[in-house]
């Protein structure tokens, strides 16, 4: 209710401005020249700013961003080639060291063999060598020991003769003792 | 009493804000008067000198965000004109583009509180497309010379009819700037009367969350609004110079 007779208030009032005012402003037609003309230059100042100065400006810039990003994915392109081209070399280079490696084993196993084998047969032929000298020096030492035995019993004769208070020739003794060992 | 009180805190006055007056007081508004109309008509061109000339003064690669936002306006405008008006009517670009940055920011300053908008004024808008229409018909005439008239001759439709279509397009051709223009200052008119309207009803403490929640909503829209116009009149351009460039249907 109460709003009902506000709008009546209101539409009231209203009438009454538009009537004081001469209804809507946008037809009044008294106004047009003034803002017709104030249009056409605002319009001529703005057409100047933008095709003066802003548009090219703001197209320049454009155009130059463009050429960027264009260059850019060029160069990206190429680095990327070049990566590509640096991937090869190394892969290329690695498997050379591969095989250059497997060749260096190759050599070092073989020389390693030569050295053992030239080791071994100097090895062997050293312990050959040691075994043919304890073997000479066993037939010397057995010699050795013949001759010694020999020598003590003469000794041990001549000293037995001369406890039996007999004078004893050496040669004799000598020569017998040689004939018994013989014997 | 109460009533009273209430009826004249809510004095609807809805249209006051589109009044014209002198700047610098006097009654007489001349030609050369600077006016309301004339003040938010400078900001216009203040405000586009600061976003399209000001904002790109940089030139840098990588946009500040003002000419970031120059840039937008200049790419969504070229791009309009070059897909609706094809790569010959790129020529008439920057005036295009003086329609739409004038349109988009006498809309976009008039929602300022206690603002005076411009294109709300059929005198304005009623210029701006009579200009569009008059510059595309002289200029159909001039690209094409009588075979402009081919465009109100329908040669896809069958013989009997194509007088008939002549005539609808002939009409519908002239009533292009009336509509052009009307559409305009009627949107911007209407949103900012309903938001008077609403912004008067707060003054009755009842209803005033009400009105202000419809200000806000009103607001919103006027927004949108206020970029649609700019938009819509902008592409109808696109459109017209179209039709006067590639006049055959």
């Amino acid at each position: 209710m109460a709003t009902n007779a506000n709008e009546a208030a209101h539409g009231a009032a209203d009438a009454a401005h538009a009537a004081e005012t001469g209804g809507m402003p946008q037809i009044d037609f008294a106004t047009f020249p003034n803002q017709i003309f104030w249009l056409v230059v605002t319009i001529v100042v703005i057409y100047l700013i933008l095709s003066r100065v802003a548009l090219p400006r703001i197209g320049s810039v454009l155009a130059e961003r463009q050429g960027t990003i264009t260059n850019d994915i060029a160069a990206a392109e190429e680095l990327k080639l070049k990566a590509q081209e640096a991937e090869a070399a190394y892969n290329q280079a690695l498997a050379d060291a591969r095989v250059e490696a497997q060749k260096i084993i190759a050599e070092a196993k073989a020389e390693i063999q030569i050295g053992l084998d030239e080791a071994t047969a100097k090895a062997d032929a050293e312990i050959a060598a040691k075994a043919a000298e304890s073997e000479k020096k066993i037939g010397e030492v057995r010699a050795g020991a013949l001759e010694a035995v020999t020598e003590v019993a003469k000794d041990t004769a001549a000293e037995i003769i001369g406890m039996l208070d007999q004078k004893a020739d050496a040669a004799v003794v000598s020569e017998a003792v040689n004939a018994r060992l013989k014997g | 009493m109460a009533t009273e009180e209430a009826s004249e805190g809510l004095v609807f006055h809805p249209m006051d804000q589109f009044k014209v007056e002198p700047l610098f007081g006097g009654d007489a508004i001349h030609w050369y008067t600077p006016t309301n109309a004339t003040l938010w008509m400078g900001l216009t061109v203040v405000a586009i000198f600061l976003l399209l000339v000001l904002g790109s003064r940089g030139r840098a690669v990588i946009p500040t965000r003002v000419q970031s936002i120059a840039e937008l306006a200049y790419g969504f405008v070229y791009k309009m004109v070059e897909d609706v008006a094809g790569k010959d009517g790129l020529k008439y670009f920057p005036y295009i583009m003086t329609l739409f940055m004038f349109i988009l920011f006498a809309n976009f300053l008039g929602l300022l509180p206690m603002a005076f908008t411009t294109t709300s004024h059929v005198a304005v808008t009623v210029v701006l497309a009579l200009a569009v229409f008059i510059g595309v018909t002289v200029l159909g005439f001039v690209k094409n010379g009588a075979s402009f008239l081919g465009l109100f001759w329908v040669t896809s439709a069958p013989l009997a009819i194509r007088p008939v279509l002549a005539v609808i397009e002939i009409i519908s051709y002239f009533v292009r700037p009336v509509s052009h223009s009307i559409r305009l200052a009627g949107n911007m008119t209407a949103g900012h009367a309903v938001i008077k309207v609403f912004a008067a009803f707060a003054g009755a403490a009842i209803l005033s969350p009400l009105a202000i929640l419809g200000v806000a909503a009103m607001y919103g829209l006027e927004i949108l609004v206020s970029f649609i116009q700019a938009y819509v009149f902008t592409i109808l351009t696109c459109v017209y110079l179209k039709d006067a460039l590639h006049p055959h249907h």
